[in-house]
């Protein structure tokens, strides 16, 4: 089984592969769905449960600690985009408070050979990138949202993905005796 | 022999996993009281010395030791909670638990499709592979007087 032969070392994956094995998965929901805002919940659904489960991955591999700071949270989130998507975001464009800023992407490999359908402007190609961001970040006590502000795909020139922190969550405390 | 007993709990108390080696103490709880105790106790601790340190804390609680045995714990930023009760002779044992998180848990729970977040651990590979961890590692044999 492959599974039990899996090493802990990153495996190199080539990126075109991941590009159009996310392009037939999105061609697959746009097929059953038949309904782009479905399509875009559902992107960000499963980007979000992927991003649960990535965060433990990006810890183990980085034994980063918890951020105090919203632009300690920016270096990491940018650090795990070139872990896993080996592209290196440009954080820019910080809001006043210091709880909003931008990631930019000069090109983002899930949209490398994919032109958008005129009918279809409402889709969020690559809204699984947010749904992993909120997902990971939520596992460490931080509530954000996450939305596209410019996407190539969109004539725009270049990708850029929002980020606003909401809150700290709290710790939970044990249930009590019932 | 020298690894008593394993807990993995998630950010909300839920005891993902729990095996002994070589306990010979039984507490006379069900393994369920046993767990809810334990974690209780954790949480204690860690707002007792978060509230008590005189200065910042990085790590916070660390471990504890009785003239008998040492409990090492180790806490990571997505609030999972690994406990490992060891004989006091034991050393790098944070070191272990974090090997244990990157290459057990992240490799055969967080990554098994079939482990839904949130419930305890129930795939035969995944303990096996625990159970091969603790066994290999360095503190298994340790005899002490």
């Amino acid at each position: 089984m492959s599974r039990q032969t899996t090493r802990f070392d990153a495996k190199k994956v080539n990126s075109e592969l991941l590009t159009l094995t996310y392009g037939s998965f999105v061609t697959q929901m746009l097929r059953d769905y038949e309904n782009v805002d479905d399509v875009n919940k559902q992107l960000e659904r499963i980007g979000y449960n992927m991003g649960m489960r990535l965060i433990e991955d990006f810890l183990a591999r980085t034994s980063a600690t918890r951020c105090l700071e919203m632009r300690e949270t920016a270096d990491k989130i940018q650090n795990a985009f070139r872990m896993y998507l080996n592209v290196q975001p440009t954080i820019a464009n910080w809001s006043a408070a210091g709880d909003e800023f931008s990631l930019i992407f000069d090109n983002n490999p899930l949209t490398d050979f994919v032109e958008l359908p005129q009918d279809l402007t409402n889709l969020r190609y690559s809204a699984i990138l947010c749904g992993c961001i909120r997902g990971a970040l939520e596992m460490v006590q931080l509530e954000v949202q996450c939305w596209f502000v410019q996407d190539q795909l969109k004539g725009d020139n270049n990708t850029e993905i929002r980020v606003k922190f909401i809150r700290r969550l709290e710790d939970a405390i044990p249930a009590g005796e019932d | 022999m020298a690894v008593y007993n394993l807990y993995v709990f998630d950010k909300y108390g839920v005891m993902l996993f729990y095996n002994e080696w070589n306990r010979l103490k039984k507490s006379g709880m069900t393994q369920e009281e046993e767990a809810k105790l334990m974690y209780g106790m954790l949480y204690s601790i860690k707002s007792f010395v978060g509230k008590m340190s005189p200065i910042d804390l990085r790590d916070g609680f660390l471990y504890y030791k009785t003239n008998k045995y040492a409990l090492h714990y180790l806490e990571t930023p997505s609030g999972l909670k690994f406990v490992i009760s060891t004989d006091t002779a034991s050393i790098n044992v944070k070191e272990l638990l974090q090997q244990f998180y990157a290459k057990v848990w992240v490799e055969f729970v967080v990554r098994d499709p079939l482990w839904v977040p949130g419930t305890p651990v129930t795939s035969d590979l995944c303990k096996q592979k625990i159970d091969e961890f603790i066994k290999q590692s360095p503190i298994y044999g340790i005899k002490n007087i």
